[in-house]
């Protein structure tokens, strides 16, 4: 139960700063590969580190895990592919992904250190 | 999205209602769906993958959905019950048969869901 309302206390600030982010009005393509690769990056250092129980909830599954999003990347991509820019939708595809794994490692990599 | 609509205060409201809802809910499904290989996360982003296709369509089609519902269905809910940090540590920490597999897997199901969703809101109109 606690850790329910840690996550979901996590999620809500997750889900402001990524809003008060990149909701602009000339939101571009890229506000979400930086968000998901900050968010990622973040989440690393928080398993590097070892930490458990609430760090985890409050900072790992409920901030980054609401900070970063899977949806609107997807709807991104998909736009990109409807409108026939093909060649920018396997670039968003590929550079979330390598962006994101690379910043789990390196996090992970940090964190491991500073604990 | 270009019509925040309700002003700052009342938009956080939103957003923080449907943020708490979202990452309770994707963590209900991990926690429901445990096993060597992530279904929760890959189920929650297919979900809200496809909800999102149909909250964000075209303006023009669904004059019935306002601002205030897209900041709470899609910024807030559908943008954290969705992850990319949780699957990009799981894609880094799986064996390298079941990585692969949880990329093609996630990607595949998530645009399909995006163009399912598009296709609801298209076909209800």
């Amino acid at each position: 139960m606690i850790e329910f309302l840690l996550v979901g206390t996590g999620g809500i600030l997750g889900a402001w700063s990524r809003y008060l982010l990149t909701d602009r009005v000339d939101r571009r393509v890229l506000d979400t590969l930086l968000v998901n690769a900050l968010g990622s990056f973040l989440l690393g250092v928080v398993l590097g580190t070892e930490a458990t129980g609430w760090m985890v909830a409050l900072l790992g599954i409920g901030f980054c895990g609401a900070f970063t999003t899977f949806s609107t990347f997807a709807f991104e991509t998909v736009r990109l592919l409807e409108t026939g820019q093909r060649r920018t939708a396997v670039a968003n595809g590929l550079g979330n992904l390598v962006s994101a794994v690379l910043a789990v490692v390196l996090g992970m990599g940090i964190g491991t250190v500073l604990s | 999205m270009t019509d925040r609509g309700p002003g700052d205060g009342h938009a956080l409201a939103l957003i923080a209602v449907g943020g708490f809802a979202g990452a309770v809910g994707r963590h209900g499904l991990a926690v429901g769906l445990t096993g060597t290989f992530p279904w929760g996360t890959l189920v929650a982003n297919t979900l809200g993958a496809f909800l999102l296709g149909v909250v964000l369509y075209e303006k023009r089609l669904v004059e019935y959905l306002g601002p205030e519902t897209r900041l709470l269905v899609g910024t807030g809910f559908c943008s954290s019950f969705t992850t990319y940090s949780t699957f990009a540590a799981e894609t880094a920490t799986l064996a390298p048969s079941l990585a692969g597999a949880n990329v093609a897997g996630t990607y595949l199901l998530g645009f399909v869901a995006v163009f399912l969703g598009r296709a609801l809101v298209r076909w209800a109109q």
